[in-house]
């Protein structure tokens, strides 16, 4: 592990800088990081990017089946999260295959930034299929369940 | 002799410790989660120790797996930072027992404002005015101290925070199913289903102040105002708190160093008050034993770093500041730019940040762990950082945040930005001194 490039305190002097040469714009790219500073109206921002090698890395989410097989519609995450089937742990499932839904049956729970996000089915029909395990980390749009129309 | 120290923390507090620890010539140790071990924080500090897979409750949460890597890590000291397990009581004991120092004040003070029953009968102990009220424990009680009160009410859960289990009642036939369900939320947020009454205060600003202890005696380091909230969370906050007569201040700055002295209080603290925007009558409310995400506006106006005097006290030294040398001058203002589109109910907005383009220049502070490409998991709360501005007056500091988050470009994700442009520019904001209802009537 290494240092930032700059601190705070040498970015407000860069800017101090630019701002008494009259520049607009300062752009640094080096094999650790990109710093672009630039006037921004009455202001000043500034826009770190760091190098790909050692950029943060993305929360791992489990890859769900995004194809929807002819003849049924999915029921997709509304939000990146957590996916929960049951209400409370230990509690049974919100619904389980073979079960028949309406648009605003609760199939599931995404929780996102410890908010409880319903996931309403959206649809009429029967469960025909449980993609999304449960407490799995799930990206937005990810189908969490296929439901046949009736 | 902290040497090494643990952060068990994540986020823009992380790095802040981390900076200043490192500014001490301390090793700084950051205790990740698994959806963490590459953030910001991490490449700053010195080591990086995996505290547990992504879902806080196994990680951030855990005493047992934070105390587990702080030992393996050979730590000194563990900086809670603010949330998770800062004021945790069983956490500070299990370090204390480790052989750990805790970065926070003594067990007792952890107790003694642990919950806000509790903190109304210390405050009252140390001779605070507190807000009529008192405990509920069933709904007889509850009616029959709302009766002493009178209506409006405030129903609040004892092991309260962040608004959750809050709720307004107007009126005695309310009260029964209001109960039921600050009850139902109290025990779903904090596991502890106890409410409590209080008289709602129609017209009341957010004022706390700032204290440092180090056990044998304390000083303060002047107001806050934070009444611009939603839902009971803070959005804004500035130093000092604006439109507040020399007196009432004083007595407000006096109450809160009268109570952290009769706590014998150690480390850096937050004495909160709920001040009637026009009597100036103020009540105290409860007292953070930890650092708040608001501080940096109180550093701004005091040149003080209050991580650093948090180190210096929890490895016992005595306050090298007298209340003589805290002059606070000028005026800072901080808004928290969090992953939430306040267009839709404020739903979060986790993803990849396409492009963070901070405000940046004289004045101008930013708290952030985002660069940009920066991911903002969905597992933690949405802050992605806070912009700090100070200027010689509150018309500058006001001047300034306006065009600081007209420059700011955040894109990838939904933020509270256009949000705090809007008030920034809204003219109760612009005159400073706004109550808690000031969300409520935003344009």
């Amino acid at each position: 592990m290494s240092d930032l490039p700059l601190s705070p305190d040498d970015v407000a002097e860069i800017v101090a800088l630019l701002d008494g040469g009259g520049y607009d714009r300062l752009d640094i790219r080096t094999t650790r990081f990109r710093l672009r500073v630039n006037r921004d109206g009455a202001g000043w921002t500034q826009d770190w990017d760091l190098s790909e090698s050692d950029k943060p890395a993305a929360a791992v989410a489990a890859p769900v089946a995004v194809v929807v097989p002819e003849g049924l519609s999915g029921i997709a995450a509304p939000l990146p999260g957590t996916f929960y089937r049951a209400p409370s742990p230990g509690a049974p499932p919100f619904v389980e295959v073979g079960d028949t839904v309406g648009p605003d049956t609760v199939v599931g729970i995404v929780e996102t930034m410890k908010l409880m996000n319903p996931v309403h089915a959206g649809t009429s029909g029967v469960i025909a299929a449980i993609l999304g395990d449960n407490a799995v980390m799930v990206e937005k749009d990810s189908i969490l369940m296929h439901v046949r129309a009736q | 002799m902290i040497r090494r120290l643990f952060i068990a923390n994540r986020g823009e507090i992380a790095l802040r410790v981390i900076r200043t620890a490192k500014r001490l010539g301390m090793t700084t140790i950051l205790g990740a989660s698994a959806a963490d071990a590459a953030s910001l924080p991490a490449r700053e500090a010195d080591e990086v120790a995996l505290v547990g897979p992504a879902p806080s409750a196994q990680s951030y949460l855990s005493v047992e797996a934070v105390i587990a890597a702080a030992k393996a890590a050979q730590a000194d000291a563990i900086h809670p930072g603010y949330g998770f397990l800062s004021e945790n009581a069983a956490f500070a004991t299990a370090a204390a027992e480790a052989g750990i120092i805790f970065v926070g004040p003594d067990v007792a003070s952890l107790h003694a404002m642990g919950d806000k029953l509790m903190a109304r009968k210390v405050g009252i102990e140390a001779g605070l005015p507190v807000v009529p009220g008192g405990e509920a424990a069933d709904k007889a009680a509850a009616l029959a101290r709302a009766q002493e009160t009178g209506f409006p009410i405030l129903l609040k859960a004892v092991s309260g925070g962040g608004g959750k289990g809050m709720k307004r009642v107007d009126a005695p036939e309310q009260l029964d199913t209001m109960i039921d369900m600050a009850m139902a939320e109290a025990q779903a947020s904090f596991g502890d289903p106890r409410i409590y009454v209080e008289r709602f205060i129609a017209s009341g600003r957010h004022v706390e102040v700032q204290v440092l202890g180090d056990g044998e005696t304390a000083i303060h380091l002047g107001t806050r105002d934070c009444s611009i909230q939603r839902r009971f969370q803070k959005l804004v906050e500035e130093a000092p708190a604006p439109a507040l007569p020399d007196a009432a201040r004083a007595e407000i700055e006096g109450a809160a160093v009268r109570l952290a002295r009769h706590l014998h209080y150690r480390g850096a603290g937050t004495v909160e008050f709920l001040v009637d925007a026009e009597t100036f009558d103020f009540f105290f409310l409860e007292m953070n034993a930890r650092i708040q995400v608001e501080h940096p506006v109180t550093e701004a106006i005091t040149g003080v770093d209050l991580i650093e005097q948090q180190l210096l006290v929890a490895d016992g030294a005595r306050l090298s500041l007298t209340q003589a040398m805290v002059q606070p001058s000028g005026h800072a203002i901080e808004v928290r730019i969090n992953a939430e589109d306040a267009d839709a109910d404020f739903r979060p907005s986790p993803g990849t940040v396409t492009r963070a383009a901070w405000p940046a220049g004289p004045g101008i502070r930013v708290d952030t762990h985002m660069p940009s490409g920066g991911q903002v998991p969905p597992f933690y709360d949405s802050l992605i950082g806070k912009i700090i501005v100070s200027g010689a007056t509150r018309a500058d500091a006001v001047a300034k945040l306006s065009a600081a988050l007209e420059a700011t470009r955040i894109e990838g994700v939904s933020t509270t930005t256009p949000l705090h442009r809007r008030i920034a520019t809204d003219p109760r904001f612009v005159k400073g001194g706004v109550d808690t209802r000031f969300f409520e009537g935003l344009a």
